[in-house]
């Protein structure tokens, strides 16, 4: 058996778990990544927008701190959020990119004096300060007040991505590529490693660590039609998800991206509308004003994606072969600004479109991009239910997008997150000795030697492929933006059978090395699992609440949903996962509940929010002096390691 | 459109060095050709649908992940961003990136060899104080026009397309390439950085770097990012022949 021992094992290379080996390693820990891949070609180099900080230096960010990133991030979460976790990452956010661009990222720069940009539609001139020059500069982004997010021309994450790994490498940190983390090891509520193979050899090992952390990215994959990578097939929250011991937490808010290219569905980035193009109908009308007449094009994502799939309903979309869809116009940004900081979005039309963007408009469609939901964890990164086991980045739900995630949040989470919770690692490090028994290590070996045993002897069954794309089609058909309880009853039923049938999978090429059938044939049950998780948890709440919108319930329902869903999958042989819930105590919330300001406001509240507004109201009377820190203080007392506790200074304000 | 519909057919190279016995050789295979078919898709709809164990590598299919690097038609190229419809003929022969140690099929070990080029040229920022650095307080101001020319170098996405097409790589298998002196431009141009010319030298300054260099300009000419192998090949050479 072949066993590799190490303090902290983090099973993901991108953004996320590269940070957290870091801190690890920084602290004087062993760290171990896997990747399925290359680390640097890992999905978060695809992010072309943006990082949200809020630096304040560009003009138009004017005035912007933690407070205002909060508050935009609580709404953008329709109330869904931890606000506990939101206030430790947009505190610590503008630490995060300021590390970062001492570790090398060429993040774009104010440039004092005049410049044209496009605003509603409009040529605007505005003026940068002078005393500005040289920091980290800001576009505008779907969803926030301020121009917020830092970017790298269009390559943002891959910039990241790249400083991130180089990092790594200086520290010497092992990258095992071309591993997949195929089971959790664990025994008696603790996680001990993981069961991993080789994807070249087709070996298990099994990794020991005394801290292991899932950074998986997301599970997009569980749809036809996906921005993502087509790795992000969710395997990590998956394995948590076979513990029976672990929870995943929101797995039903899934969110689309308003415009992916038709029919690919690769990203065109939010950096397109931030910048200042438009959305066109059939009859090049601009449609969005006549919806949400405030924010237009920059409303949040989960609006805009709703508002364009209705007026596409209403028989104003393009039609295509490959049905409906309408334009994004970015020709009046002007060539000189798309080759600058749109080039990836203008390569990606001329190669997959054939056209260009300076000219033409692109086809564009909602399309499944992020995943809210994850492995649950606490403030710390931690599973709340199995000790040793941490989760961060787009796998986690450590919880600061609840149901909607902000563009520009999420490669923001991954290395706030990855900051924050590789300290509580390192702790976890300091803490506890490495103590398994082989015997369970045994077991968790044989388990899963067994399992690829009985997939390569199987003579007839299922295709892993089939079942696969049998699987996306009703995650897209009725699993979407917008849901309907006949809908969503029937996808619950036909993904049971999906996984009976899954278990009787049977290959064509019956080797044990390097095999894509095989991969496939090992993952396709995990991705039913999780599939299942997010329709039957869409099934059961019976509300709207950020980008999960179902037709039969539009309204927000504090008073019954005010709750996170946690999903556990106990009996292997069970046919669906168990469902409970977590109540959001609105007492303990910095910012209670109100309306987002979209459209109609007919959210059913809950009797405690009345209450926790007076009591506000209350403590800000009691406290005239306070200042915003303290008062910060005294509604969302904040728990964050010492390190990360300091104020951030901006320009023209100092540390205010 | 006129062509669609038609039959493509493809000429892979097949080898899978983990299974005894098996030998080298190409396969035809034929795919009918979809509308804005890539080559990301027709190789998909032969391993779902002819042969499970074809192996190639796709990870974003979006041109942007450097992982689908193989030789299309005799031109090393990004294959998830190349259409079918490019081939007039409709014959599409495809070969591993040759440079690269072959796990299977197309499919080739371009990340040990990018790490290994990482740590060989110090791919990071050279700096005793990066770690001391107050995040609290302002970042460092950088000149906007040198942080856009550093983020132009910083475009490459280790496909390894530029090796594949280098015939000094070919003859001088430690030679450094194109990659890894588009990555040393990249950190000599960023003021981060505090290496001194001399240190670059003492990785850069032999003929396994970029006095070995013939500049006969595969690389550039075949770089899906377009990097500006030319011009900084050309520079660095004449920064390196100053400092001895
Ligand atoms: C097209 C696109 C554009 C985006 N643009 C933006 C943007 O502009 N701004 C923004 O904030 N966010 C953006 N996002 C979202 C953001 O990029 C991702 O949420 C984020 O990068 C995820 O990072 P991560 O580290 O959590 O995971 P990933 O970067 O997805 O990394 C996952 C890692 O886990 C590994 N892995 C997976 N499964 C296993 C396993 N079983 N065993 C071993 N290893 C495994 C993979 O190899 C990989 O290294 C975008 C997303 C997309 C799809
Ligand atoms: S110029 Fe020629 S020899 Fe030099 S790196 Fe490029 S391909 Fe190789
Ligand atoms: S320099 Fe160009 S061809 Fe070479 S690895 Fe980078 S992107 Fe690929
Ligand atoms: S698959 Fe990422 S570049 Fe081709």
């Amino acid at each position: 058996m072949n066993i590799i021992y190490t303090d902290s094992l983090v099973i993901g290379g991108g953004l996320a778990g590269l940070r957290v080996a870091i801190a690890a390693k920084q602290r004087g820990y062993e760290s171990i990544i896997l990747s399925l891949m290359p680390a640097k070609r890992s999905h978060s180099a695809a992010a072309q927008g943006g990082m949200q900080a809020s630096l304040g230096a560009c003009i138009k960010g004017d005035g912007d701190d933690e407070d205002v990133h909060f508050a935009d991030t609580v709404k953008g979460s329709d109330w869904g959020c931890d606000q506990d976790v939101a206030r430790m990452f947009v505190n610590t956010s503008p630490k995060a990119i300021r590390q970062l661009s001492a570790w090398g990222v060429p993040w774009s720069r104010v440039r004092g004096g005049d410049r044209d940009v496009i605003i509603n539609g409009e040529k605007v001139t505005i003026t940068e300060k002078h005393d500005a020059h040289g920091l980290i500069t800001a576009r505008d982004f779907g969803g926030t007040k301020k121009w917020r997010t830092c970017y790298t021309s269009d390559g943002t994450g891959h910039t990241m991505l790249y400083a991130m790994d180089n990092k790594a490498i200086e520290l010497n940190i092992p990258v095992h590529e071309r591993k997949e983390a195929i089971a959790l090891i664990h025994d008696d509520g603790v996680c001990h490693g993981a069961v991993v193979r080789d994807l070249i050899t087709g070996e298990l090992s099994a990794y020991i660590a005394k801290a292991t952390t899932i950074a998986t990215g997301g599970y997009g994959r569980l749809y036809s039609v996906s921005t993502n990578a087509i790795i992000c097939e969710g395997i990590g929250a998956a394995i948590a998800l076979e513990t029976g011991v672990a929870t995943l937490g929101n797995m039903e808010a899934v969110q689309f991206h308003p415009t992916a290219i038709v029919p690919v569905g690769i990203l065109t980035t939010e950096g397109c509308r931030g910048d200042g193009g438009l959305l066109l109908d059939k009859d090049g009308y601009r449609f969005m004003p006549d919806y949400e007449p405030d924010k237009k094009e920059l409303a949040s994502r989960d609006v805009v994606s709703r508002r364009m799939t209705e007026h596409m309903r209403k028989g104003k979309g393009v039609p295509s072969r490959y049905g409906d869809h309408l334009w994004l116009d970015i020709t009046l940004l002007g060539r000189q600004h798309i080759e600058k900081n749109l080039r990836e979005v203008k390569e990606i039309c001329e190669y997959f479109l054939g056209i260009d963007p300076v000219k033409e408009y692109i086809p564009v469609r909602p399309t499944q991009h992020y995943s809210m939901g994850g492995v649950r964890t606490q403030a710390t990164g931690e599973s709340p239910t199995l000790q040793g086991l941490f989760s961060c980045g787009e796998a986690a739900c450590w919880d600061m997008h609840g149901f909607n995630r902000l563009g520009g949040n999420s490669v923001a989470e991954t290395v706030v997150a990855g900051m924050i919770v590789g300290e509580y690692v390192a702790d976890h490090c300091a803490k506890k000795s490495l103590n398994v028994s082989t015997t369970v290590i045994e077991h968790f070996m044989n388990r899963e030697t067994d399992k690829i045993g009985a997939l390569l002897t199987r003579e007839y069954g299922e295709n892993p492929f089939q079942l696969k794309a049998e699987m996306q089609k009703i995650m897209m058909d009725k699993v979407g933006i917008f849901r309907n309880g006949p809908d969503l009853e029937a996808a619950v039923e036909e993904l049971k059978l999906l996984n009976q049938r899954a278990k009787k999978v049977a290959l064509r090429n019956k080797i044990s090395s390097s095999n894509p059938e095989l991969v496939e044939a090992i993952r396709v049950p995990k991705m039913i699992k999780l599939a299942q998780c997010v329709a039957y948890g869409a099934m059961l709440r019976t509300e709207s609440r950020g980008a999960h919108a179902r037709e039969d319930y539009p309204e927000r329902n504090d008073r019954d949903w005010l709750k996170r869903t946690l999903t556990t999958w106990k009996d292997d042989d069970a046919d669906l996962p168990e469902i409970s819930y977590e109540d959001l105590d609105i007492m303990k919330m910095e910012m209670p509940p109100g309306s987002r300001g979209y459209g109609v406001d007919n959210t059913v509240h809950h009797p405690d929010t009345e209450k926790r507004v007076a009591q506000i109201e209350e403590i800000k009377k009691a406290n005239p002096t306070a200042d915003r820190h303290e008062m910060q203080e005294l509604l969302n007392p904040l728990e964050i390691p010492e390190k990360f506790k300091g104020r951030n200074e901006r320009i023209g304000r100092g540390y205010n | 459109m006129s062509d669609e519909g038609r039959i493509l057919r493809f000429q892979i190279f097949r080898y899978n060095p983990q299974k005894k016995g098996d030998k080298p050789r190409m396969v035809t295979y034929e795919v009918t050709e979809a509308p804005g078919m890539t080559i990301f898709i027709a190789l998909n709809d032969i391993r779902e649908n002819q042969d499970p164990s074809l192996q190639f590598d796709f990870i974003c299919r979006a041109g942007i992940c450097g992982s689908c690097g193989m030789v299309i038609n005799g031109a090393p190229d990004l294959a998830c961003r190349t259409l079918t419809s490019k081939f007039e003929d409709g014959e599409i022969t495809l070969l591993p990136l040759p440079g690269f140690e072959l796990i299977g099929d197309l499919s080739v070990n371009t990340g040990k060899f990018m790490r290994g080029m990482s740590e060989r040229v110090e791919s990071w920022i050279h700096d005793p104080d990066a770690d001391k650095v107050n995040y609290n307080e302002l970042e460092e101001r950088m000149d906007p026009d040198i942080m856009e020319e550093v983020y132009e170098l910083e475009r490459c996405v280790e496909c390894g397309c530029c090796i594949s097409a280098c015939a000094t790589k070919r003859m001088r298998p430690d030679f450094l390439s194109a990659v890894g002196f588009m990555r040393l431009a990249r950190f000599h141009l960023d003021p981060r950085d505090k290496r001194t010319d001399e240190e670059f030298y003492e990785i850069l300054g032999d003929d396994d770097g970029v006095f070995g260099c013939m500049t006969l300009l595969g690389c550039e000419d075949y770089c899906p990012k377009d990097l500006p192998h030319q011009t900084q090949i050309a520079f660095l050479r004449r920064k390196m022949a100053l400092v001895k």
